[in-house]
């Protein structure tokens, strides 16, 4: 097991920690990468989502987005991200990755947010139709709150795929923590490209595990289960 | 994107024609082993969980570890002990098959309503017959689904072990990348999505082969 041990060794040397090239300095770039490509994808696909679901307006496109999105590789989705980026001048590095990551985000979005609201209790929505709520209102205080979990849960699956993607920015010269796995496939140093893999799928999981915790919390009051 | 060049160069697609297919085949070799080798092993513990439903958790819960990692993380652990190999893509692969699939065979199996079941058994089935005539065949549909997701999953998948020096239509994907050059990409890009296409197609029409009752009239 000489590969774990260069492993250990590599994590454990304090060069690796420090300066631009750095684990912290890595991560954060890879974070701030991934949360800036979720956002964008929030503020353009939760509108649009929240509309259809409160009207079940175009359910079949809302619902089949998500495989239509499944279809789409990752890596063919980073080169037209690239074409994008280069074409309006934008550079290499940290835009063609957003142009690639936005779209991969949308799809559970959509789906997940279409289906949260459509599937709160139609009952509930006539109630406070009757009683006088407007349209906006019964959107805001009835459906997206009790639709949050599985809205959330549509933003997970989002972030753990972008989180997961964002390592092939490297490729296009980002940085990010895939740095250290294509520069350590490139350099054939397997305790960097070790490191990286490991980082990546450790955030990977924190991201899946941090999500989950927050859909369970926001489960509303009245709809706990007692145990 | 260089200037003054076209985005798509169709003498250079036209002159490599036969390298193209090649690449096609084998992102299809690589698909089909993936999955197949993907639908014995979740089968199996598909099979596993149904008899001991405690496994279940620690089952999807492994799996749902496997299908979290990302692949270029995957891929890059592999390559200390696999190597740049097809071995090391495949084990990539086939593992982010299993969660999808052993969650679709579970549930379909599950799903078979308790009646049909005692049917079966008031009838005298034994319970390997009551799986392989009844359940099984019932679960089909759902099944079929799973396949049908894992299969352009793993079609799109393929793609990211061009890195591992496979990779089918990612070779040209990658190729364009480093040369910047947009014909290889959009070939290979446009080429990996009309192959899950085509692929989800094909699959659509052997499940309605295979289940004939779900679509009679």
């Amino acid at each position: 097991m000489t590969a774990l041990g260069d492993l250990v060794r590599w994590l454990s040397d304090p060069a690796n920690w420090q300066g631009s090239h750095g684990i912290p300095v890595r991560v954060l770039e890879h974070i701030e990468l991934s949360g800036f490509s979720v956002l964008v994808a929030l503020v353009i696909a939760m509108p649009i989502a929240l509309y259809l679901g409160h009207t079940g307006r175009a359910g079949f496109i809302a619902i089949n987005v998500a495989n239509i999105g499944r279809a789409l590789p990752s890596l063919a989705l980073l080169a037209f991200g690239l074409v994008i980026a280069i074409s309006l001048g934008l550079g290499l590095g940290f835009w063609p990755t957003v142009f690639a990551l936005v779209p991969l985000a949308i799809p559970p979005i959509v789906t997940n947010a279409y289906v949260a609201i459509r599937e709160v209790d139609r009952d509930i929505v006539e109630a406070a139709r009757g009683m006088g709520l407007s349209e906006g209102q019964i959107l805001r205080s009835i459906e997206i709150p009790l639709g949050l979990p599985v809205i959330l849960s549509g933003i997970r699956t989002a972030a753990v795929n972008v989180v997961a993607t964002a390592t092939l920015g490297a490729l296009v010269a980002g940085g990010a923590l895939g740095r250290f796995i294509v520069d350590g496939l490139a350099l054939q140093e397997y305790d960097q490209l070790m490191a990286g893999a490991l980082l990546v799928a450790l955030l990977a999981v924190a991201t899946e595990v941090s999500f989950g915790a927050l859909e369970r919390a926001t489960v509303p009051a009245g709809m706990r289960v007692v145990r | 994107m260089t200037p003054g060049e076209p985005l798509v160069r169709w003498d250079w697609i036209a002159s490599h024609a036969g390298e193209i297919g090649q690449r096609v085949g084998e992102h299809l070799e690589l698909t089909v082993i993936a999955v197949a080798v993907g639908v014995v092993i979740a089968f199996v513990l598909s099979l596993l969980a149904l008899r001991i439903p405690a496994l279940y958790g620690p089952i999807t819960w492994t799996t749902g570890i496997l299908y979290t990692i990302p692949s270029l993380a995957l891929f890059a652990l592999l390559i200390p002990y696999t190597g740049l190999s097809l071995l090391s893509a495949e084990i990539g692969l086939v593992s982010y098959t299993l969660l999808i699939l052993i969650r679709n065979i579970v549930a379909g199996v599950r799903g078979v309503p308790v009646e049909v079941r005692d049917a079966a058994r008031g009838m005298g089935y034994t319970d390997r017959q009551i799986l392989w005539r009844v359940e099984l065949p019932l679960a089909l549909a759902v099944i079929f689904a799973g396949i049908r997701v894992a299969t352009i999953t793993t079609i799109g998948l393929v793609t990211v072990t061009a890195l591992i020096g496979q990779g089918g239509m990612g070779y040209f994907i990658l190729l364009g990348i480093q040369l910047f050059f947009s014909t290889a990409l959009i070939v290979g890009a446009l080429g990996s999505v009309v192959l899950a296409v085509l692929a989800d197609a094909a699959l659509v029409l052997v499940q309605q082969a295979l289940t004939p009752w779900t679509h009679a009239r």
